[in-house]
């Protein structure tokens, strides 16, 4: 079995979704357990990650690789590092919640919405598996089915718009890195990472693949200017559908940038570095702002993920300038596994608080914020949960959200202090609209009559928030265990920044 | 005999085992069980506090500075969450521990009416936790960790009535303001980082001489001294949690929180986490002349013109509150002639005295059923005598009367600041003795309108429910009532109210008389705390000390000591003999009546610009840049473009063969017209 753990990972939730859907709609009920029971296994195995990867042994590891294309030299190839291990346990994770948080609330063709689900975690486990070129576009195309059907069929009344534009952007990106790996196979008549890695190129063919990959990732991250997909497709996208783009697939920018633009263009990554710090700072700044101003609840967490994504993108990119103008490895490996945790981290805050906005939903059936106000006086338990999870988002210490961006913060002070400062407004901005948000949903007199009839949370959805808290907590408490877990990588990561390739 | 790790442990997390039973568990053991509950944590965490401050002081016990877990390890770079008890550290936890017991026990009386009850228990008790993580630290991680848990715990208190709209918009306040002087606390920290490459205060107060000479770059052509940047980012945090000016305008708006916490959070502990900080770092700041005259400035300015505003205010607690605010800046200007002690010293006094002021002033209010405006009490004292006595204990500390705790520590720090010859200290001079002027004034015009004169209420007994009345929620049907107008007589508070306030009224007496020489004087810090000796001045000033008794004869020829009984003259005159003065007063001084009375407009130009101002650029950048720029013209301007260009081709296929014919002469034509072209 753990010769085949990655493969298990990946296709045991895509083969899950079959009896799924022949489950039907008239079994909905037997579609529902199913795939809880999927959802749950693939959990379980992922498991097994954590006692079969050795986070003191370098490089990619559980390896699988089987001819697949043999006329374009493709492989179906995976293996995972300490980075990987930690993205598909969040996976794994979230996948059972969305799962239970969509349990009563999805009644039309429940059989099809899991599939979808249970197709989508396949999926992105793939990504964060495939050590092939090919392989990991084939993923992360594929992954937009089932999202754009999510979205598409379960969607809000302008989900047409807004499955689109979603489609379009990503795909519009994504096209310009098939263009670059292309070339990338052309040149070395291989799709494998770790030979392109080694590759030698140029400083203006790097430059082109640098932004061939930028744009691609941008897009997935979302960095300022291209996120505005973001905001529209988690507003018409149902609960579940926010949870994992929110938790998992923006994560998938960041993932790509540490395995394509890193080792295969560092030189051209050093060389416009700045261009990213510059985008992430302004996510950080700008959107902030934007973020202040929102009126429906799902788009304020929409551009608060984007804020907090600029983290992610601050973190890799900083690394350059202290690896190569300061040689200050350390402070670079800060940074970088600030950026990493801030991925785990913000997979949970995020979801949970759209998970939060989603138990709302469900009651009131709007977003508007303006619609509600003196929430916790009738739901307490629910009171705590919004909280505690807006203060992981302001980043507090204790909670996971503060864990990634207080490294970052601290090892781009080293870089440059100005750019140190910038982050650090995150601090005032980022509390001033979490906190106003709570203010004006949760605290206050009720003026809705409609919020009085609300109920507090059932046991379904204390499992999907208590869940969420718990890790939150725990990262928040204790991060040593998972920055562990991807220490050596992060290193090896560093390591190669330092190289020269031209 | 040396500390054990498991004793402090158990200090540490015995509130927070007492804040997660009452928080989780307050519906299951009900009132009695989450008092009981809390109250346990905190005797055990407070006992075991004075035991450990007898083992650092008297015991023998070595510094103790151990590591309990390993927060993260990257690199050369770790943090770890560990103690560091040293006597300073002692000092504190006993503070702290000591007026949290006294709450706990007070709240029994003060929130008996309250629906929140447990969850108020839940959350004092969370509160202590988290000032003890951030005393007890040995690093700045968790210092960072328990300055911002305190920030929480304060949003989640002063909104505590959260349907009060003045709560909730004061706890929004409270936090963000705080999370300015965040801001800078954690480039601080990030600056101690890149500096001195270590998160642990031994470590960085070790290396600390190695900053002298560093610059850090700005710009090519601006390099600032390196402890300079770290000590004024530093103290940016502290002006947050401290409340020094021009961060200060969250904590009067805290009042809005139960009177329990105003004397706990906002008067002994969490606002003093910043003095705390300056002192324990004293280190780092010795290094910086700068940044000590920085610090200086900005607490004489507050200490005098904070107190200002509390002269024209008429809520009991907004009185404190701004007395809060003025002796804050007491503790920071010492802090900037280097008298960390003194600033320390005061802290402490300041704590005892504080919370009695704040737990009387609470007193009076449950006495007055909820009325805070001291316009309609007056004649209290024959009412509730326990409240006045213990209350004028607190005064005459506040006002610095000789052998009152106050004295001691206050005396010290104006005394500390004439022998300083730091840049700025003329101004804090000024300041400090003027404030002490100002300080009596106040506090003497609260009491007198609190306890003595005519009373100025009336009672209108109601006979049908005399006996329901006392147990109905008062603290959020203000408006309904008239004011002034009382259902019963005012009557003296229950013991568990007189009772703590009996308990710090004694330490308010007396804890100067019996400490002063060896903590202010007698170097009892020890290495807690680092003065150049070129910095000394609390050490001048000990060399005319001769013993506490003698210091406070002394204190009876010295200047504050008749500013303040000037201060009691006046004072006495306008509001036991001639209260129509008062008025008379006001309108004849009514431009600078009304400047205290807008409190400098400081608020009003805040609220413009940061939350108007930040709303308004919100909404610029979200219309301008989002929806029009990027949406409008990048995003559906080029699918709109696509369409236009699609139209237009689309006209050209039309369906009619003598159109293509056309196209495929004109195309022939111009192909062979080209090629001709070229071939010439």
């Amino acid at each position: 079995m753990f010769n085949h753990l990655l493969s298990l990972l990946i296709w045991l939730p895509i083969v899950g979704a079959v009896p799924v859907l022949l489950a039907g709609s008239g079994r909905p009920n037997a579609a529902r357990w199913i795939s809880l029971l999927m959802a749950i296994l693939t959990f379980a195995i992922s498991l097994f990650l954590i006692p079969q990867y050795h986070p003191d042994v370098a490089g990619m590891q559980l390896v699988e690789s089987h001819l697949w294309i043999e006329s374009l030299n493709v492989h179906y190839s995976l293996g995972v590092d300490g980075i990987s291990v930690a993205l598909i346990l969040l996976t794994t994770f979230v996948g059972i919640l969305v799962i239970v948080g969509a349990w009563e609330v999805i009644q039309d063709k429940p059989h099809q919405y899991m599939a979808a689900m249970l197709v989508l975690e396949g999926l992105m486990i793939g990504v964060f598996c495939a050590t092939d070129a090919l392989l990991f576009y084939v993923f992360f195309e594929a992954m937009l089915i089932p999202m754009f059907i999510l979205i598409g069929i379960w969607g809000g009344p302008r989900r047409v718009y807004a499955t689109l534009k979603f489609f379009i952007y990503t795909f519009f990106g994504s096209i310009f890195m098939l263009v670059g790996l292309i070339y990338l196979y052309l040149k070395a008549g291989t799709w494998d990472l770790h030979t392109l890695a080694a590759l030698p190129l140029s400083l203006t063919e790097q430059s082109w693949l640098f932004f061939a990959f930028l744009i691609a990732f941008a897009v997935k991250v979302p960095m300022v200017p291209v996120h505005t997909w973001l905001p529209d497709a988690h507003v018409e996208a149902p609960t579940g559908g926010s949870v994992v783009l929110a938790a998992v697939m923006l994560k998938i920018g960041g993932y790509g940038f540490l395995r394509f633009s890193l080792p295969i263009v560092p030189d051209a990554s050093h060389h416009f570095a700045w261009v990213v710090i510059l985008l992430s700072l302004i996510a950080v700044v700008y959107i902030g702002y934007v973020a202040l101003v929102q009126e429906d609840m799902k788009k304020l967490v929409a551009y608060s993920s984007v804020a907090h994504m600029g983290f992610v993108t601050l973190g890799i990119f900083i690394a350059f300038m202290l690896v190569r103008e300061q040689g200050n490895t350390d402070a670079a490996r800060l940074g970088m596994q600030g950026a990493m945790v801030q991925m785990i981290s913000h997979g949970f805050v995020s979801g949970a608080m759209f998970s939060c906005i989603g138990v709302l939903y469900d009651r009131l059936h709007t977003r508007l914020i303006k619609d509600y106000g003196g929430v916790i006086n009738v739901m307490p338990w629910f009171g705590f949960f919004y909280v505690l999870f807006a203060m992981a988002n302001c980043g507090l210490p204790g909670t996971s959200g503060f864990v990634g961006e207080f490294m970052v913060i601290l090892s781009s002070f080293s870089a440059n202090p100005w750019i140190a400062l910038f982050a650090a407004f995150t601090l005032i901005i980022g509390a001033a609209y979490t906190l106003y948000l709570v203010k004006r949903v949760l605290w206050g007199e009720i003026t809705n009559p409609h919020v009085a009839e609300m109920k507090d949370i059932n046991g379904r959805e204390w499992i999907v928030l208590g869940s969420f808290a718990a890790l939150t907590l725990l990262i928040g408490i204790w991060p040593e265990p998972l920055t562990h877990l991807m220490d050596n990588s992060v290193n090896q990561l560093v390591q190669v920044l330092a190289i020269h390739k031209v | 005999m040396e500390l054990s790790s498991s004793i402090l442990l158990t200090i540490a997390l015995a509130p927070l085992v007492g804040c997660l039973l009452a928080g989780f568990f307050g519906k299951q053991i009900g009132r009695v069980g989450a008092h009981s509950v809390t109250i346990l944590g905190l005797l055990i965490s407070c006992g075991l506090s004075f035991y450990v401050l007898y083992q650092i002081t008297m015991g023998g016990a070595p510094v103790y500075n151990h590591n309990v877990y390993t927060w993260f390890e990257i690199g050369k770079y770790t943090a770890s969450v560990g103690f560091l008890i040293d006597r300073l550290t002692a000092m504190m936890m006993v503070v702290v521990t000591f007026v949290s017991l006294l709450v706990h026990v007070y709240t029994i009386g003060y929130m008996a009416d309250d629906d929140g009850y447990q969850r108020f228990f839940s959350y004092i008790s969370l509160f202590t936790f988290s000032m003890l993580m951030l005393v007890m630290s040995n690093n700045f991680l968790q210092l960072f960790f328990g300055w911002e848990a305190v920030g929480l715990v304060s949003y989640l208190l002063i909104g505590f009535w959260y349907k009060r709209p003045t709560a909730i918009f004061a706890n929004l306040k409270a936090f963000i303001v705080n999370r300015v002087g965040d801001f800078g606390f954690l480039l601080g920290i990030s600056a101690i980082l890149y500096f001195l490459g270590t998160l642990d205060y031994a470590t960085a107060f070790a290396s600390a001489p190695t900053l002298v000479g560093k610059t850090l770059t700005l710009t090519q052509n601006i390099h600032w001294d390196a402890a300079t940047v770290i000590c004024i980012l530093l103290f940016i945090g502290a002006m947050g949690k401290s409340a020094q000016v021009p961060l200060h305008v969250w904590l009067p708006d805290s009042m809005e929180g139960p009177t329990p916490i105003s004397a706990l959070i906002h008067a002994a502990t969490m606002v003093t986490a910043g003095i705390f900080m300056v002192a324990r770092m004293s280190p780092l700041y010795e290094l910086s002349e700068t940044a000590l005259s920085v610090v200086l400035v900005i607490g004489a300015t507050g200490a005098l013109f904070t107190g200002l505003i509390g002269i024209v205010q008429n809520d009991i607690k907004r009185v404190v509150a701004y007395s809060t605010l003025s002796q804050l800046g007491y503790m920071t200007v010492a802090l900037g002639v280097s008298a960390y002690s003194g600033a320390v010293y005061h802290l402490m006094t300041h704590a005892f005295f504080k919370a009695l002021l704040f737990l009387g002033a609470g007193s009076v209010i449950i006495a007055m059923h909820h009325e805070q405006d001291m316009r309609y009490m007056g004649g209290l004292r024959k009412y509730m005598p326990i409240t006045w006595i213990t209350m004028w204990v607190g005064a005459l500390a506040l006002c610095g009367v000789p052998f009152f705790s106050g004295f001691y520590s206050k005396d010290s720090i104006i005394d500390a600041v004439h022998e300083s010859h730091r840049w700025g200290s003329g101004y804090a001079y000024i300041c400090v003795i003027v404030g002490a002027f100002v300080t009596a004034t106040y506090t003497f015009r609260q009491m007198y309108m609190t306890f003595h004169g005519k009373e100025r209420f009336k009672v209108v007994e109601h006979h049908g429910h005399h006996d329901a009345h006392g147990h109905d929620d008062h603290h959020d049907d203000h408006g309904h009532h008239e004011p002034g107008v009382l259902h019963h007589p005012p009557k003296e508070s229950p013991w568990v109210v007189t009772l703590p306030l009996i308990l710090l009224a004694i330490p308010s007496l007396l804890v100067g008389l019996f400490t002063v020489q060896p903590m202010l004087f007698g170097n009892w810090f020890g290495g807690a705390i680092h003065v150049d000796e070129a910095n000394n001045v609390l050490g001048e000033v000990g060399k005319e000390f001769h013993g506490s008794l003698a210091m406070a004869l002394h204190g009876f020829t010295q200047l504050p000591f008749f500013l303040v009984l000037a201060a009691f003259i006046i004072t006495t005159y306008i509001y036991l003999f001639n209260p129509s003065l008062a008025d008379k007063i006001k309108s004849a001084l009514k431009p600078l009546w009304t400047i205290l009375d807008r409190k400098y407009w400081v608020d009003d130009i805040y609220f413009a610009i940061f939350a108007r101002g930040g709303v308004a650029l919100g909404r610029m950048f979200w219309k301008g840049g989002d929806a029009a720029v990027i949406d409008g013209v990048l995003i559906d301007g080029s699918a709109s473009l696509v369409q236009r260009i699609a139209a237009s081709v689309r006209r050209v296929q039309s369906g009619y063969l003598y159109h293509y014919a056309f196209a495929m002469i004109l195309g022939l034509i111009l192909l062979l017209g080209g090629y001709w072209f070229v071939g010439h």
